[in-house]
Parts: C-alpha cells; sequence; structure tokens
C-alpha cells in the first residue's frame, strides 16, 4: 500500500489544470516510476496526486504538415522507441531512451515524466537538447512554447509554472533533416542503472561527406543540468572531418562541463569520460551522417 | 478508499474492490491470491512482479491496482493449460534446469511471454538486454539463458512450419 492521502485522476486536460488550480500542492503522477518511488522513500509519502494517464490527448507520436514532429508527454519510452516516425527521423532518440532502466521500466515511464522530473542524468534530455526540442506548456492561461534548454532550472527543477502541464515536445523539421547521431550512455551495468555520463551527438556533413556543416553535443550529468557544448559546435562547423578535429572537438567540451564528485564517479573520471564518449559519439554520428569511418 | 475495478485476470473478467493506494502487486496477490506474483523489492529494481498489461511486461509493484481498470492481466496461473500442463515456457525453464530456489523465475517467465509472443528470433545478447529488468540471486543466468533461447526458438520453428 502506498502512502497516499487522496487521488484524483482527471479525465481531460482542462480538468487536470483545473485540479491543479484548486489544489497546488497536489503533485502529477504520469508512469508513476519517479513519484511512486518518491512515496515508498517517503520523500512524497502522505502527498494528493492527479492522475493524468486518462488523458489520451497527451499520448502518441505524429507529424505536422512542416515536417515537425509531435511527441506527446504521455507516450512511453518502448512506444517512442518502436514508432515508425521515430525509427525513421529521430532514432538516436529512440535509441536513447532503450537505454532507461530495464524493458519493464520502458513499458512504463513517460518521456514528459523524465523531462518534468529534471534531473541531469535523464536517458531522454541529452539527446532532445541536441534535437533543439521545444516544449508545450500548458496552463489556465492557455498555451506557451519553451525550448528545452530554458526548462531545466536546476537540479530537479523544471520551468512549470503553476497549474502547468507539459502537452507536447515538439522537433521542427531543420533540427533532425539529415542529420546522423549517436547517444552512449555510461553506466555502472548495461541495465538497470542511471548514467555516469550521457552524450548525444547529432551531425549533418556537406555533399561530398567530408565536412561538418553543423554539429549538436550535448551531455547529461556533466553538469546540474542536461547542457549543450557550443563552443565544441563552433569549432566543428565548418571543419574537414579528421581525428584531429574530433579531438579538438573533445578538448573544447571538455573546457564547457562542469561535472561534480559522487558515490558513482569523480569529476575527473566524469571528465575523462567527457573527452571519451564526446569522441566516439561524433565518430560513430559522422558514419550515420553518411561520412566515412575514422 | 474503496473503488471497484473491472479488469481480465487470466483470461477471466473480474470485479474486484480495491484501495486505490495499492498497487496491482498487493491486488493480485492479497485480493485475487495469485501469488505467483512475488514481491522482492517494491521499487521496480528486480522484476520479481511482473505481469502482463495488455500484452506489456511490467513491474506490478510501481503500478497502481486502480491502472488495471479496463484492462487484461496475465500471471503465471494464467498460462497452465486445460489440463494444468505446463506451458511451453515453463517446460523450458524445466528443461534448461533455470530454477533454483524460484523466487524470481514467474517474473522472467512473464517477461519471455511477451518476448516470445513477438514471434521473432533473437540473439543472445538480445536476449540479455530483453531480461535485463529481473534479478536472479541463485542461477547466475546461464540456464535462464538458455531456457528463454529454447522458447524463443521453439516458437520460432513453430511459426515458420505453419507458413506455406
Ligand atoms: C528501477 C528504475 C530504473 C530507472 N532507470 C532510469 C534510467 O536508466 N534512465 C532514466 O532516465 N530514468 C530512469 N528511471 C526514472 C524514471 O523511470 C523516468 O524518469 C521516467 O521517465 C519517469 O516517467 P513517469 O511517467 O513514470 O513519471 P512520473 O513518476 O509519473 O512523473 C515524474 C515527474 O514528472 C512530473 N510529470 C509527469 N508528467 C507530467 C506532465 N505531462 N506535465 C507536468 N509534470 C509531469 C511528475 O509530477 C513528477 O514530478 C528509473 C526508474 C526506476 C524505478
Ligand atoms: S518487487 Fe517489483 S520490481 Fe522488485
Ligand atoms: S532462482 Fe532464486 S532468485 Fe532466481
Amino acid at each position: 500500500m502506498y502512502d497516499i492521502e487522496k487521488i484524483y485522476d482527471a479525465v481531460s486536460l482542462d480538468d487536470a489544470i483545473r485540479a491543479r488550480v484548486e489544489d497546488p500542492e497536489a503533485v502529477i503522477i504520469a508512469g508513476g516510476s519517479d513519484v511512486l518511488i518518491k512515496i515508498r522513500e517517503g520523500k512524497l509519502a502522505g502527498c494528493r496526486l492527479i492522475g493524468i494517464r486518462a488523458i489520451k490527448e497527451l499520448e502518441g507520436i505524429s507529424m505536422d504538415g512542416d515536417g515537425c514532429i509531435h511527441i506527446r508527454p504521455l507516450t512511453t519510452f518502448s512506444h517512442i522507441t518502436f514508432h515508425p516516425l521515430i525509427r525513421e527521423h529521430l532514432p538516436v532518440l529512440g535509441y536513447a531512451v532503450d537505454q532507461v532502466g530495464g524493458p519493464q521500466i520502458r513499458n512504463i515511464g513517460t518521456i514528459g515524466g523524465n523531462v518534468c522530473n529534471g534531473v541531469t542524468s535523464a536517458d531522454s534530455a541529452s539527446t532532445l537538447f541536441a534535437y533543439n526540442a521545444v516544449l508545450e506548456l500548458t496552463g489556465p492561461d492557455g498555451k506557451r512554447t519553451l525550448p528545452i534548454a530554458e526548462f531545466y532550472t536546476g537540479p530537479g527543477h523544471v520551468g512549470l509554472g503553476p497549474a502547468e502541464l507539459l502537452t507536447d515536445i515538439m522537433i521542427a523539421k531543420k533540427d533532425y533533416d539529415g542529420f546522423g547521431g549517436h547517444y552512449i550512455k555510461y553506466a555502472q551495468r548495461n541495465a538497470m542503472d542511471i548514467a555516469t555520463l550521457g552524450c548525444s551527438a547529432i551531425c549533418r556533413l556537406n555533399a561530398s561527406k567530408n565536412t561538418i556543416e553543423d554539429l549538436r553535443l550535448a551531455f547529461g550529468v556533466a553538469g546540474p543540468i542536461p547542457m549543450r557544448c557550443h563552443k565544441a559546435e563552433e569549432a566543428a562547423r565548418g571543419q574537414l572531418i579528421s581525428p584531429q578535429l574530433l579531438e579538438q572537438i573533445a578538448l573544447t567540451a571538455e573546457s564547457e562541463v562542469n561535472p561534480r564528485t559522487s558515490w558513482r564517479a569523480s569529476r575527473e573520471f566524469r571528465l575523462q569520460l567527457v573527452r571519451e564518449l564526446s569522441q566516439r559519439a561524433c565518430k560513430q554520428a559522422i558514419i550515420h551522417a553518411g561520412g566515412a569511418d575514422l | 478508499m474503496t473503488k471497484i475495478i473491472h479488469c481480465t485476470v487470466n483470461g477471466q473478467e473480474t470485479e474486484v474492490a480495491i484501495d486505490i493506494r495499492e498497487s496491482l502487486a498487493d491486488m493480485l496477490r492479497q485480493r485475487l491470491h495469485l501469488t505467483s506474483v512475488k514481491k522482492g523489492c517494491e521499487v521496480g529494481e528486480c522484476g520479481a512482479c511482473t505481469v502482463l498489461v495488455d500484452g506489456e511486461a511490467i513491474d506490478s509493484c510501481i503500478y497502481l491496482a486502480d491502472w488495471a481498470d479496463g484492462k487484461h492481466i496475465l500471471t503465471v496461473e494464467g498460462l497452465r493449460g486445460p489440463n494444468g500442463e505446463l506451458s511451453p515456457i515453463q517446460q523450458a525453464f524445466i528443461e534448461e534446469a533455470a530454477v533454483q530456489c524460484g523466487f524470481c523465475t514467474p517474473g522472467i517467465i512473464m517477461s519471455a511471454v511477451e518476448i516470445v509472443g513477438s514471434g521473432k528470433q533473437y540473439t543472445r545478447d538480445e536476449i540479455r538486454k530483453l531480461i535485463s529488468g529481473h534479478l536472479c540471486r541463485c542461477t547466475g543466468y546461464q540456464n535462464i539463458l538458455n531456457a528463454v533461447e529454447r522458447a524463443v526458438n521453439e516458437a520460432y520453428q513453430f511459426l515458420q512450419q505453419g507458413e506455406p
């Protein structure tokens, strides 16, 4: 039995927002794989919950007329990985969320919960940063959109206003079309462990596939919140692909990150991982973008 | 905080009075006495409580009973044949000596049901990944992998024979 004071099951988005306005302290529950654990641990014991699972409009993946891909927050990890639109256009995201926990967790956990939980190790986050994902938030005053980089405000903190819900995750065509990429999760075990470091790289090459036109390099656990390494990306833009370039990307990325020491790993080890994984991820991203194996 | 829910459990339509604070594992064990569903950690780490909900394996300890309303639930009790025979997957676990204390077994068998049900063939590494949400303290996993591999291959061959 969970220590819960009350659960209200919202029947629609408006109903969920109304319930939050009425009870600002109540906690939204989607798949529950973070919230229920916190209740068991005692951190959220005795809480009031607002369930959003019955809101069908918050589930599923689609593409609009402009080629923008919409991932609704209640979509589970396994449904993302196996969705044809994701396999065709956002394979790095499908692969990244296939690294979460184990199969049963991926059948329960939602991408919306992963993002709203606000932790730097979230396996979807670095790849969503790389794809320049834009979030749609809906509250009593209507909808607004926010780039994902502005949504994460601190460890465990996100920019959800009072009574707001995450209602859509959008990736524009210009942010995935022609890109190839790769995600590497470094963890103590191959499954059922959160990332010691996560690195996502996506890139687009020129027509002769020997020059990087655009690179996006993002990390989880390299700082208090997921982050992009803009200087490393700038250093790569327009450059001929070579092992020296990969090294330069890695060293620039290392100068931008700010990991901490935790029981999982020291700051020094995480810096080494940033250097090593950025090279490995970029190397694989180049291959996926049509370039040669270095 | 009682609520009546309706779901299909092991093929039977079931009406059950639950407390909205209980997990699906609580409901299956305590209200329906389906004690193949084990509780190891109750925080989604060990997989002992794995059941299928609408064909997908989930950890029933971190799934509220209320969410099962209107859903199809399958536990190991639902695998037995009309005369109490074991299913081919259970038989594979016996053939491969994949059971020691047996605590993890029902959960892994339910994941195997989802894996075998896909009708696909998998490499050993793929099977490792597909059962990575389970902990076993006894077997060292090798015989479990052998059993799942055997069940997958048997089902695959059976399906191939069915093709014209
Ligand atoms: C055993 C185990 C292993 C795990 N391993 C990993 C891992 O390897 N990698 C990883 O990234 N995560 C991991 N997790 C964490 C968790 O599974 C993910 O963060 C998951 O995405 C959470 O989604 P959920 O729907 O279950 O979230 P919930 O628990 O329902 O919600 C999470 C948070 O988001 C809020 N929320 C949810 N949806 C919305 C919405 N639409 N609008 C506003 N707020 C919302 C909730 O209020 C809550 O604060 C693991 C969890 C467990 C139990
Ligand atoms: S008891 Fe449910 S995962 Fe361990
Ligand atoms: S057989 Fe004992 S835990 Fe697996």
